[in-house]
C-alpha cells in the first residue's frame, strides 16, 4: 500500500498535479532520501518508455491502417499476387517464406510488425473486398536472455512463432471440431481460444479456399468435451429480410462480440449464389463467425465485406458445410474422420439473452501462426 | 529568383510541410508519404528477391524510423524523404536477405542514398525496448493490461476508465491502475536493466 501512495506521488510530482507546498515537501524528502530520488530517475525513465511505446504502438496502427485503406483503393497491387483458385498449400508455403525473413536484426530481441494482408479474392473483384480477418501484430517471443524468462506468459503459441492472422471460428462436434474461414488460416499451424480465454492447440484438418471454409480440430489434452451443441445447421435457404446475429471476436482483446441485423440479399457479391449479403455490423476479426437466425439455427459464415459500404457484409451459406463434410468423406487423409453435425437446436425458442449465454461457450477466437 | 531556384524552394517547402504533418500523426501526411514513396521500395524489394508483402513490411518500419526522427526536438533532415526513406529500406533490406542467406551483392537500384547507419542504430536500441515494453504489457493479464493501455496509450481519464471498467469511482480506479503499474515496471525493468 505504501508502495502505491509513493508511486502516485511520483507521477504526481513529475507530471506537475502537486501544489507548491507538496512539491516542496516532496522535493526535500527526495534530497533527504536517496531511495525515492532513485525512485523517481528511474519513474521518469519508465514514463518515457512508455510514451515511445505508445507513441509508436499508435503510429504503427495508423500507418498500416493507412496502407491498407490505398490497398483496398487499389492504390497499388502485389505483383506476385496468387490469381486464383489455389491450392492453400501454396498460400502457406509463401508464408514460410516471409517468416524465414522474421530473424533477429541486431540486439538480442527483434521485433517485427506485419499487418493485415488482402487477399484479392479470388473469383471476385477483389479491390472492392475486404476479407475480415484480424490484423496480428506479429511478435518474436525471443525471451532467453540470461536466464530471465517471464514466468507470466503462459501461451501455448511455441516461442519463436510468427502470429500471422487470426479471426473466429465455432464448434460443429463436440469432439472438438471447429469451422471457420480458410483465409482465417494464413499460417502453418493454429490455436482456438474458448471465451473463457483458454487457449487449446488444433490442427488445420482442412481450408477450402474456393468456398473459404476451413476445418479445425482441437487436439488439447485441457479440452473438455461438451455434451452437445445448443445449435443446429439450417440447410434450407433462408428467407429476405430474416434477422440475424452473430458472436464473433473482432477485438484484440479477445472479448467476445454480439451484433445483430438481418438478411439484405439471397446471393453475394456479383451474384455469388454460394453466399448471402447481409446487414451486419462486421468488424475484421468477425471473419469465421457464424450467423444465426432468431431460432439459433446457423445459416451462415461471415466471410467478406465490401469496402466504403458500412455494415454490409457476405456470409458463406450454411450449406456450403454440409458439402464440405460430404466431400471430406471422399478425401483419402479425412475419409475416417467421423462428423456429426449437431441435429436439434435446444434453444430455438429462447429469449436472445438465454441463446447467446449458452452459445458463447462454443465460440472461439482462432490464431494462426508459423 | 530564377523560376528552377524557385521551383526547388517550393519542393523543400512541400517536404517541411509533410514532415510537420507526420510529426503531429496527421493521416493525410502519412497517406501522401505512402502514396508518392511506397512504389519505389516495392520496385526495390521485388526486383531484389523480395515479396510485396516484405516491401510492406520494410517500408512499415522505414515510416517508423522516420517518425521516430521527427518526433526529436534535434531533428534535422539533410536529404529528400525519398532519399532517406530509400536508404532505411535498402538496409533493412540487405540485412534480412543475409540473414536468409540469399544476400546477392550489389542490390540493383538507380537510387540514390545515404549513411543512415547511425539511425538504424537507434532504431534497433528502440525496438528492444519496444519488445521489451509489449511483452511486459502482454504477461500482466486483464484488466491490468487494457487499463493500463486505456491510461497510457488512449490517453483516456481515471473517470472514464472507471466507467469503462466497471469500477465504482475514479479513485478506485486509479487506485487499480498503480497496483497495475507496479507489476508492469517490475516486468519490464527486469528485462530492461539487462539489455541496456
Amino acid at each position: 500500500m505504501e508502495d502505491i501512495q509513493l508511486l502516485e506521488a511520483i507521477e504526481k510530482y513529475l507530471s506537475g498535479e502537486m501544489s507548491a507546498q507538496e512539491r516542496s515537501d516532496f522535493e526535500a524528502l527526495r534530497k533527504k532520501t536517496s531511495e525515492i530520488d532513485q525512485m523517481v530517475v528511474e519513474h521518469t525513465l519508465f514514463l518515457q518508455q512508455i510514451e515511445w511505446y505508445a507513441q509508436r504502438k499508435n503510429f504503427n496502427q495508423q500507418s498500416q491502417n493507412t496502407f491498407n485503406e490505398l490497398l483496398a483503393e487499389g492504390e497499388w497491387t502485389a505483383n506476385d499476387e496468387q490469381s486464383t483458385q489455389f491450392k492453400i498449400i501454396q498460400l502457406w508455403s509463401k508464408y514460410k517464406k516471409v517468416t524465414a525473413i522474421a530473424a533477429s536484426v541486431g540486439g538480442f530481441i527483434a521485433l517485427f510488425t506485419s499487418f493485415l494482408v488482402m487477399y484479392l479474392s479470388p473469383s471476385l473483384n477483389g479491390t472492392q473486398l475486404m476479407q475480415l480477418s484480424k490484423a496480428v501484430e506479429v511478435i518474436k517471443k525471443n525471451q532467453q536472455v540470461q536466464g530471465h524468462i517471464l514466468n507470466e506468459v503462459k501461451t501455448k503459441i511455441p516461442e519463436n512463432a510468427k502470429l500471422i492472422s487470426g479471426g473466429s471460428g465455432f464448434l460443429i462436434d463436440t469432439k472438438g471440431f471447429i469451422i471457420t474461414n480458410a483465409h482465417v488460416l494464413k499460417g502453418n499451424s493454429a490455436i482456438v481460444i474458448n471465451s473463457k480465454g483458454q487457449e487449446l492447440k488444433a490442427n488445420i484438418v482442412y481450408a477450402d479456399m474456393n468456398s473459404d471454409i476451413a476445418l479445425l480440430e482441437i487436439k488439447d489434452e485441457d479440452f473438455k468435451q461438451p455434451k452437445s451443441i445448443p445449435y443446429t445447421i439450417r440447410k434450407k435457404i433462408s428467407d429476405l429480410g430474416e434477422e440475424i446475429f452473430t458472436l464473433g471476436y473482432p477485438r484484440n482483446d479477445n472479448d467476445i462480440v454480439y451484433s445483430k441485423g438481418y438478411l439484405s440479399a439471397l446471393t453475394g457479391y456479383n451474384g455469388d449464389s454460394g453466399t448471402y449479403q447481409i446487414q451486419i455490423g462486421a468488424n475484421p476479426g468477425n471473419s469465421g463467425a457464424p450467423i444465426f437466425n432468431n431460432q439459433a439455427e446457423l445459416i451462415g459464415i461471415i466471410s467478406t465485406r465490401q469496402r466504403q459500404t458500412e455494415g454490409v457484409a457476405f456470409a458463406v451459406k450454411a450449406s456450403k458445410i454440409i458439402d464440405v463434410m460430404e466431400s471430406l468423406k471422399e478425401k483419402e487423409a479425412t475419409k475416417d474422420m467421423v462428423i456429426k453435425l449437431p441435429k436439434s437446436s435446444v434453444i430455438s425458442n429462447s429469449a436472445r439473452k438465454a441463446q447467446l449465454d449458452r452459445i458463447k461457450d462454443y465460440m472461439y477466437s482462432i490464431r494462426s501462426f508459423n | 529568383m530564377s523560376e528552377i531556384r524557385i521551383n526547388i524552394l517550393k519542393a523543400e517547402l512541400n517536404e517541411q510541410v509533410l514532415l510537420r504533418g507526420l510529426a503531429q500523426n496527421d493521416s493525410q501526411a502519412v497517406e501522401a508519404l505512402y502514396k508518392s514513396h511506397f512504389p519505389v521500395i516495392q520496385h526495390f524489394v521485388e526486383n531484389n528477391n523480395g515479396s510485396f508483402d516484405d516491401a510492406r513490411d520494410i517500408f512499415q518500419e522505414a515510416m517508423i524510423a522516420l517518425y521516430e526522427k521527427v518526433q526529436l526536438d534535434s531533428f534535422v533532415l539533410t536529404c529528400q524523404i525519398k532519399t532517406y526513406l530509400f536508404s532505411i529500406c535498402k538496409h533493412l533490406w540487405l540485412k534480412r536477405l543475409q540473414q536468409m542467406g540469399k544476400y546477392s551483392n550489389p542490390l540493383s537500384s538507380e537510387e540514390e542514398s545515404v549513411s543512415v547507419q547511425e539511425d538504424l542504430e537507434v532504431m534497433e536500441k528502440k525496438d528492444a525496448a519496444f519488445a521489451i515494453m509489449d511483452r511486459a504489457l502482454n504477461s500482466l493479464g486483464e484488466p491490468c493490461k487494457s487499463l493500463l493501455e486505456g491510461y497510457y496509450l488512449n490517453k483516456k481519464g481515471m473517470q472514464e476508465l472507471a466507467n469503462q471498467f466497471g469500477y465504482t469511482n475514479a479513485d478506485n480506479a486509479k487506485n487499480q491502475k498503480y497496483k497495475c503499474l507496479m507489476r508492469l515496471k517490475k516486468l519490464f525493468f527486469t528485462q530492461y536493466n539487462i539489455g541496456d
